[in-house]
């Protein structure tokens, strides 16, 4: 028992010394683990799919399964099961598939408790169209980063008088430089040329003007990125007019939600969409972000794309690049073919013939 | 313009005008109308020109009272001046004033101002895909009809301890009935058949929950047109891959800004659409998207069709439906000809040559021009 201890601790501190915690440095010396969520409804299908894809890719990944309900913890507080927690601790990165979030089951959704439990403060979702899924825009390359904590989203509400209700949105000066500098650190690494801070200070100035000022400080410790600065009505105007002027975006909660759905939208739609949600202490979850589609799980039809494109961007968060491009490759190729197409993308095959053929694709590139 | 020539003057197309205002505006003196003229800054003072120029062109019986509103004031003498000609004349055409969001909070944006002030409560925003001009969706016809006064727009805010900033979004029970039942009556007016009401409340249970529970309220009374409701940033999904599902929309202000913005780019951008700011007693009509455009002024490169499209909102309003159908009919075949196009569109034109256009039509279907 002490013996693992021990060795977890000096992994865990060798793997700390080796890497800050945004770079991507490699460390393709013996197998990573990560904590494989699967989820509810199409969950397990597309997990099982994605591990089954790293397999014929030979990444040098070990999935640790874990499931997460909400428990109640000492004290009252709702809480994920400490084994997921203790998994999540040790690994620092995380698949995860779609969660189901009963009504009126008391305790707050899944995805809530984790992005408290582990400070999820940033939340990427890199958009780029997928050649061979056809939307009325190509050529989008797009990554929205969103601040995931605070903002609109804060929870802050009271009724004051009957029939008078405020919402507070909450702008801090820590969470805010926080994400403006995860924002550049991560166009730095990975060659994005510009930052664009979206916002609305003409109106809400102390608060968007916070968030805008904390974005022009660290922007001046990252002077070979491009800063710039856009109201979020142009950006919307701009952005369904002409996608390709964007580049990363980064902005406070609820612009955020919008926009990221709104970029979905242009490639596709949230079936196609990766995302990832980094968190303090170099903790990352990576996430399909569509929903647990139960009238289709257990039936062989899910499409395991989003999933799969957000365990790519798991791998190139780890430095593991030639596997993840050797992934993507092999799915965007075998979407560009359309002869092998899950229900949703057009075509009639079933989500294990979709696999093996991303699969073949991929046994075929060594 | 004797009242013989006025009668002839009947449009082909039926004007889309405001139905439920039933009181005649009040600056009327010898058949002639006073409406407040607020240029603004950027593109908005030529485009004013080119308003005033087509409508002594047509012979327009109005009458501008132009007042200029200096955003680099700090007082607010020049906001409250306009103000107080709109509360004189009723209706105002303007053009963006512009907000340096470096200021200090106390100095307000001006157009906010504007619209608290007078309590222009809805903002409608017609968004229709025009033949001619190139867009990546067709056949969008999509009615924003968007709080305009309260909600996250409230400007109100605070610094609890330094680096801790609290921005308070209000929404009233009161507002968000007015707004829900002006949007449902004007889907009755101009026979509508859905409202979709667009929300958080699934985050922001208490606000855009009272929000969604006044529009269902108001729903009830209108039997015939349909209600559903959708979260915003599925709507914004929906929005750019399907959206002519989508008909009349209502909602709260900064959901409007974002939609309506959205929409605005779907069918051509900003250069196309009008906007109009309706409240109890006075309006004000102005480009949908609220650009000042700096970076293309004076430069007789602006698309003058939303700020045109706007004064025949304006016209219709004080019930000069002959002259609004007539000079709407006349943009609307000017937008048509692609080689006309400013460069918003694509195209080379300049803002005068569409201009003359729109006059050249104007002058070969009416009987009256055609001695001028």
């Amino acid at each position: 028992m002490a013996g693992s201890v021990w060795r977890s601790m000096l992994t865990h501190v060798a793997r700390a010394a080796k890497r800050p915690a945004l770079s991507s440095a490699s460390f393709s010396r013996g197998l990573q683990t990560v904590t494989l969520i699967p989820g509810d409804g199409i969950g397990p299908e597309i997990s099982t799919a994605v591990m089954k894809i790293f397999e014929a890719a030979k990444a040098p990944i070990s999935w640790e399964e874990r499931n997460v309900t909400a428990i109640k913890g000492p004290g009252g507080r709702w809480m994920i099961p400490p084994d997921a927690k203790e998994s999540m601790d040790k690994s620092k990165i995380g698949l995860k598939g779609p969660l189901k979030t009963p009504i009126a089951a008391g305790h707050p959704s899944m995805n809530l408790l984790l992005r408290k439990t582990f400070d999820l403060y940033a939340n990427v979702r890199p958009c780029i169209s997928i050649e061979g899924y056809k939307t009325p825009y190509t050529d989008v390359d797009l990554v929205t980063i969103r601040e995931n904590t605070e903002g609109e989203y804060s929870g802050i509400e009271h009724v004051i008088v009957d029939g008078v209700v405020q919402s507070i949105k909450l702008i801090t000066e820590n969470a805010s430089r926080r994400i403006a500098e995860y924002a550049f650190e991560y166009a730095r690494n990975n060659q994005r040329n510009s930052v664009t801070a979206v916002h609305k200070a003409n109106i809400m100035r102390m608060s968007d003007g916070l968030f805008l000022r904390k974005c022009r400080e660290v922007a001046e410790n990252y002077k070979d990125i491009k800063f710039t600065e856009m109201y979020l009505d142009t950006v919307c105007l701009n952005m369904v007019q002409d996608p390709t002027q964007f580049d990363v975006l980064v902005m406070p909660n609820l612009y955020g939600d919008i926009l990221s759905d709104l970029c979905a939208g242009l490639i596709g739609g949230l079936g196609v969409t990766p995302s990832g949600n980094i968190g303090a202490n170099g903790v990352a979850i990576f996430e399909s972000v569509h929903g647990t589609a139960p009238d289709i799980a257990g039936l062989d039809m899910a499409n395991p794309t989003a999933l799969l494109l957000s365990a790519v961007m798991m791998l190139r968060h780890m430095g593991l690049h030639d596997h993840g491009n050797k992934i993507q490759t092999a799915c965007f190729d075998t979407i560009r073919d359309k002869k092998v197409l899950t229900k949703d993308l057009g075509g009639n095959s079933k989500c294990s013939e979709f696999t093996a053929e991303i699969c073949r694709r991929i046994q075929d590139m060594d | 313009m004797t009242t013989r020539s006025l009668r002839s003057l009947s449009g082909a197309l039926k004007p889309l005008f405001n139905g439920h205002l039933s009181r005649p505006p009040p600056a009327r003196y010898g058949g002639r109308h006073t409406v407040t003229l607020i240029p603004g800054d950027g593109i908005g003072p030529e485009l004013a020109n080119h308003v005033r120029e087509l409508f002594r062109f047509c012979c327009v019986p109005v009458d501008f009272e132009v007042v200029n509103v200096d955003s680099s004031m700090a007082s607010e003498d020049d906001i409250n001046n306009a103000i107080m000609a709109i509360r004189r004349n009723g209706v105002a055409l303007k053009g963006n004033i512009e907000t340096n969001h470096n200021l200090p909070p106390s100095y307000k944006s001006r157009n906010n101002l504007l619209r608290t002030t007078l309590d222009l409560y809805a903002n409608v925003m017609h968004c229709q895909s025009l033949p001619g001009v190139r867009t990546r969706h067709r056949n969008i016809d999509i009615m924003i009809i968007r709080e305009n006064t309260e909600g996250e727009y409230s400007s109100l805010e605070h610094e609890n301890v330094p680096g801790v900033v609290e921005c308070l979004k209000i929404i009233t029970k009161t507002k968000s009935l007015r707004i829900a039942d002006y949007a449902f009556r004007t889907a009755r007016a101009k026979g509508r058949r859905r409202v979709t009401a667009v929300h958080k409340a699934n985050i922001m249970k208490l606000g855009d929950g009272l929000f969604l529970e006044c529009c269902k309220e108001v729903a009830c009374g209108y039997p015939e047109i349909s209600f559903d409701s959708m979260i915003v940033d599925n709507t914004s999904m929906q929005l750019v891959s399907r959206p002519q599902q989508f008909d009349v929309m209502v909602m709260p202000n900064l959901y409007g800004n974002i939609v309506s913005n959205v929409c605005a780019g779907l069918v051509g951008g900003p250069g196309l659409v009008p906007g109009a700011n309706y409240g109890e007693d006075y309006a004000v009509f102005e480009t949908g998207t609220r650009n000042t455009g700096k970076s293309i002024a004076n430069r007789n490169s602006a698309n003058p069709t939303a700020m045109l499209l706007a004064s025949c909102l304006l016209l219709d309003h004080l019930r000069l439906h002959a002259y609004a159908s007539m000079i709407r009919r006349a943009i609307l075949s000017t937008v048509t000809e692609t080689r006309l196009h400013t460069a918003d569109l694509g195209g080379q034109g300049s803002t005068s040559d569409v201009v003359q256009s729109i006059m050249n039509a104007i002058q070969s279907t009416g009987p009256q021009t055609l001695s001028i």
